[in-house]
């Protein structure tokens, strides 16, 4: 089953549960519950990954109905939840009023509401902030502008001879050039200790990536001379506890070791490396091609593809055209492109992320909007007397609009800012976590931006309904009739 | 004496769909500035209609209605909705209080139309608190106060931006007969000592008596009675 059916089926069981269980429960309460619930399953999809068997399916289609009919029995009915307030509205009785205190006031008037909404947008902005930061994460690798791979032209998984490495090497408009072969390593567990292990030429390598990673020259000295040395970033040295000269055994889900008829090798850490935030390199761990090359049992002298730099990048479409057609027509097609361009498409490869992304996020802010705006316009219907009495008072309708307005707007900002911090927190605890997988999660900036950008926009689009209502609200109908 | 408000040949209908209702044809007054009017009259007789028109929260279908020597009548709704502030103070029968604001709060709030500051808003309300008798509950809600302390911070509310002209829809109707009698008391201070005109619509002829002279309204006419001057 893949994840995307699965999350598309979600999402229709999601809506028809709620549909179904807001015509038997109505009210902002059970329909903030209800998103609440319905945003955090499918939180938990994300994070439980791909292999979702018929048991999950069956959980979630139980879990529904049990936890609806629950809520349903233990609502909280108006009798037990007399209109009480968990904070007091106004703080500072000794305080004189103003437009932005009276907003806010009116904001706290109900506080399990408040709280209820916060929640949700929270919820909205957290999984946007995540899942987009994470994106950027895996798409967006800082690399070089002059760096080129090369690849099969078929797939990127298919290998090309070695002989290719030296003709690349000494094409017009490479400066330096190495190649790698992905290892398909893990330690100890296949999934928990899976790691991106690259078969590496040292010397090439070292001089492409140079400012890339930050080694002592004791542990540079060891792994050009060492055949089984190997280097780790810092966060899986971490991890695993591991240090330098320790013998660790990798084990291959591709290759046999011919030497011994396993799938494991065994090297020794010449060394412990940091990358700069974001870097490319920042989960690769390192072995020699040489060692690797020999032990194999099949697939000896062909390497993975070519990572190399251009003198300027000016010139990469020229040595990308220049390689291709070089090998055009060959047994090994090349496919060569800058190294940006090449991150983008691997994490294409790993699933849509963007597309999954774009539903859940969209899923989610789509059913805030309805809920916050229904609230909203709940809140200001139920204020209509106090409009009539402002409006009688002589203040205008233009600065009524404003103040509810500027409630959606506060209530917006406060969730979204929430949301952002609890985003913030996650993706620390992710990228502590995740000593393998991705590594170096944060908020990006940009994420930032346009979190700001949506939560205005939330705002506006929430408060502008009863704002308008509020604004053409009629003294004498709303001050109603005896 | 000069007159503060003068109504003439107004009428005001509603249209119901194709029905057009006409609740007042020709209607004519005169208000004298400092006077204190009680309007009385049948349930339907106009009495809420006329006092809308006069604070000008509703309009009039034809005729003139001049304020102070002004046409208020030809005002904008945002010069009519200025105008209010400054001259008009309401009063109405359920207070109308805002819940989530204190006494002294609810009071400031016609300030906030002001540009005074906020020391100067809160000796305002100081004032006006302390010439309805509520200084004690400035700091009170309105759910922690009783029904005549709430209308007496209304009438505070009404007062504090120092209008010419305060106009009270059964401000005593939801009260009892001492708390009403208090209230009154008020506003016949306020008439008397502080010189606010007054137009009071009531059901209760002893409420009536506070006040310097009772209109009789109905269907949309004043009739004459042995109270009016
Ligand atoms: N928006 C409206 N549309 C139609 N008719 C209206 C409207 N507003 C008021 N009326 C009618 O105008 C008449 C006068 O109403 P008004 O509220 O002024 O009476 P009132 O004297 O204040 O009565 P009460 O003593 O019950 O408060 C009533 O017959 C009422 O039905
Ligand atoms: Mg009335």
């Amino acid at each position: 089953m893949n994840r995307i059916t699965y999350l598309l089926a979600h999402i229709l069981l999601g809506v028809l549960a709620f549909l179904v269980f807001t015509r038997v429960a109505p009210g902002p309460l059970f329909s903030a519950f209800q998103l609440l619930f319905f945003i955090l399953s499918i939180t938990l999809i994300i994070w439980r990954g791909i292999n979702i068997g018929w048991r999950n399916w069956a959980w979630l289609i139980l879990l529904i109905p049990v936890v609806n009919v629950g809520f349903l029995l233990f609502a909280p009915s108006k009798e037990r939840f007399p209109k009480r307030n968990f904070i007091e509205i106004t703080p500072d009785r000794s305080t004189t009023v103003d437009d932005v205190r009276l907003v806010r006031w009116n904001l706290a008037r109900n506080s399990v509401r408040t709280i209820l909404l916060s929640v949700s947008i929270l919820i909205a902005f957290l999984l946007f902030g995540v899942l987009v930061s994470f994106n950027v994460a895996i798409t967006d690798v800082r690399t070089a502008p002059n760096r080129m791979v090369t690849l099969s032209k078929i797939n990127f998984t298919e290998s090309l001879p070695i002989a290719y490495f030296d003709r690349v090497l000494h094409t017009d408009g490479v400066l330096a050039a190495t190649h790698m072969n992905w290892f398909g390593g893990y330690y100890q567990d296949q999934r928990r200790g899976f790691m991106a292990v690259f078969a590496v030429d040292p010397d090439s390598y070292l001089r492409v990536y140079q400012d890339d990673l930050h080694l002592t020259p004791q542990a540079r000295e060891t792994f050009l001379h060492e055949r089984t040395a190997l280097l780790v970033p810092r966060n899986i040295a971490d991890r695993y506890h591991w240090r330098v000269g320790q013998h660790i055994p990798i084990n291959s889900n591709i290759f046999t070791n011919g030497t011994n008829g396993s799938h494991v090798w065994d090297f020794t850490i010449a060394g412990i490396f940091e990358t700069p935030d974001g870097n490319s390199q920042a989960n690769s761990v390192l072995i020699r091609y040489d060692y690797f090359n020999d032990t194999i049992t099949f697939g000896r002298d062909r390497i993975g593809w070519i990572s190399f730099l251009t003198t300027s990048a000016t010139v990469n479409d020229r040595v990308a055209h220049a390689i291709d057609t070089r090998f055009a027509n060959s047994q090994d097609e090349t496919s060569t492109q800058d190294a940006a361009a090449f991150n983008r498409s691997f994490a294409a490869q790993l699933g849509n992320i963007a597309l999954v992304v774009t539903l859940v996020v969209g899923a989610a802010f789509a059913a805030i909007l309805l809920i916050v705006g229904t609230t909203m316009a709940l809140a200001v219907r139920e204020r209509t007397k106090e409009v009539g009495v402002l409006k009688t008072l002589g203040f205008s309708s233009g600065r009524i609009l404003r103040m509810v307005l500027g409630e959606s707007m506060l209530l917006s900002l406060i969730g979204a800012t929430l949301g952002l911090l609890a985003a913030a927190g996650v993706l620390y605890i992710l990228s502590h976590l995740n000593g393998g997988g991705g590594g170096g999660f944060h908020l990006y900036p940009s994420v930032i931006g346009i979190s700001a950008a949506i939560a205005i926009a939330l705002g506006l689009v929430t408060g502008i309904l009863p704002a308008l209502s509020a604004y053409r609200m009629n003294i004498i109908e709303a001050l109603g009739r005896r | 004496m000069t007159d503060l408000i003068r109504l003439t040949d107004v009428e005001k209908t509603y249209t119901r769909g194709k029905e057009k209702i006409a609740i007042f044809e020709r209607l004519s007054m005169r208000i004298e500035q400092g006077d204190f009017l009680a309007l009385m009259g049948p349930s339907g007789s106009g009495k809420t209609t006329l006092l809308n028109l006069l604070g000008g929260t509703d309009r009039a279908t034809r005729g003139t209605i001049e304020f102070d020597g002004k046409r208020i009548d030809k005002l904008s709704e945002g010069q009519l909705t200025n105008w209010r502030a400054q001259n008009v103070g309401f009063i109405f029968q359920f207070y109308n209080l805002m819940p989530i604001l204190t006494a002294a709060q609810n009071v400031e709030l016609p300030l906030l139309l002001t540009n005074l500051s906020p020391k100067k808003r809160r000796e305002n309300v100081a004032t006006a608190l302390n010439i309805v008798g509520l200084s004690d509950r400035a700091r009170h809600k309105p759910r922690e106060m009783s029904g005549g302390q709430q209308q007496r911070v209304a009438i505070a509310r009404a007062i504090v931006a120092d209008p010419k002209l305060l106009l009270c829809d059964e401000p005593t109707g939801d009260l009892d007969r001492t708390t009403a009698d208090e209230v009154l008391g008020t506003l016949q201070l306020l008439n008397r000592d502080l010189g606010k005109t007054i137009v009071m619509v009531t059901h209760d002829a002893a409420a009536a008596k506070f006040a310097k002279r009772t209109l009789h309204l109905d269907k949309g006419h004043f009739v004459a009675s042995e109270l009016a001057a």
